[in-house]
């Protein structure tokens, strides 16, 4: 096959590619990566990923065995890059009222490794149909490979795990409850006062016994909590501790009481804006999979 | 320096419950003790907590 036609495949595959990751790049409502600057730099890595993936199909085919070696330059590549976002998003979480914690950390920042290896498989595969079929088969082929990275995209969110009611808030003596689920002890009486009336309180009780697991998971509490604040915003500033979202958990049957403190008091909208936080990779466990309680290796 | 987890002060109006390596602050009445209570809050940035109606503390969180 003539240097022509390579060209052709692995600009089919490079544009595939770079679109896969301009699709999966989404400033929502967490606003990151953030816009322009941010989006630059992801989807110059796209590219990048993009060639690598592209570039390897003719490097094989063309004997040239040793080219391949450089893939591994590109997972290192993308090692950096959830070093990066982790160090970045580390570092601005500080300044945050509420904190997204580490294991929210992690979950962005694992995401964004992976997702350069799908645009560098998208890529991969593209090249590939294009040199063995044409470039209509590979057209199909790059709308499949960005369909199937979409749907690597979409993990499971809370509403799928737990269901979400709301529920009092009330003060006995100086311990501040949500249902039956203790949160934390205020001892002024103004400051009692103010959670009152800014203060709303939920209770998420799991579906099954993994999911117990799951959201007892610190990491995904302090998500919750900061994605609630993020989008309805919090009633809080850096010199009133006190005031501070929080998440308890009841030890008798796993239900946790969420006690927010959001700007915009609209139940509906809280529930559905609990129900959509992520269910973090890193929080998932399932404890009904382990082998040795169903009695040896399967 | 951060501080974590500490109790920076004490506030109650029965000196003799309290004693030890926190300043301790101690009130004539209950409205003193609120007062007191939610100033150092206020300067301290730290969560005034209840463990009696008489002793106060303010924590480090």
């Amino acid at each position: 096959m003539g240097i022509e036609s390579y060209l052709q495949a692995i600009l089919f595959g490079v544009v595939a590619g770079t679109l896969a990751r301009l699709i999966t790049l989404r400033s929502d409502y967490r606003q990151y990566p953030t816009y322009l600057h941010g989006r630059i730099i992801h989807l110059s890595l796209g590219f990048i990923a993009a060639s690598l993936g592209a570039l390897a199909i003719p490097a094989l085919l063309e004997m040239e065995f040793t080219a391949v070696t450089f893939l591994t330059v590109a997972a290192t590549q993308f090692r950096d890059v959830r070093n990066m976002e982790r160090n970045t998003l580390t570092e601005l979480d500080q300044f945050e009222l509420v904190p997204r914690g580490s294991t929210y950390i992690e979950g962005i920042a694992i995401s964004f490794e992976g997702r350069n290896y799908l645009v560098m498989f998208a890529a991969f595969l593209t090249t590939l149909a294009y040199i063995t079929w044409g470039w209509f088969p590979s057209t199909v082929v790059g709308v499949l490979t960005i369909i199937a990275a979409l749907s690597f995209m979409s993990g499971s969110a809370l509403r799928d795990i737990v269901e979400i009611e709301e529920s009092d808030i009330s003060f006995d003596g100086a311990g501040l409850y949500v249902d039956n689920i203790y949160i934390m002890n205020i001892g002024i009486e103004e400051r009692q006062e103010e959670i009152l009336k800014y203060g709303m309180g939920f209770i998420l009780k799991p579906k099954n016994i993994n999911v117990i697991t799951t959201i007892s998971n610190l990491g995904q509490q302090q998500a919750i909590l900061h994605d609630v604040s993020a989008t309805l915003g919090v009633y809080k500033d850096s010199g009133t501790p006190a005031l501070t979202p929080l998440i308890k958990r009841d030890l008798d049957d796993g239900r946790l009481g969420v006690f927010i403190l959001p700007l915009i008091r609209d139940p509906e909208l809280t529930k559905k804006v609990i129900g959509s936080v992520p269910v973090l990779e890193n929080a998932i466990k399932m404890p009904t999979e382990a082998t040795f309680l169903k009695g040896g290796k399967k | 320096m951060i501080v974590e987890k500490a109790i920076l002060a004490i506030i109650t109006t029965k000196e003799e419950q309290v004693s030890g390596g926190a300043p301790i602050f101690i009130c004539t009445s209950n409205e003193e003790l609120q007062l007191f209570s939610t100033n150092l809050e206020a300067i301290m940035d730290g969560i005034a907590h209840r463990l009696s109606d008489d002793v106060y503390i303010i924590v480090k969180h």
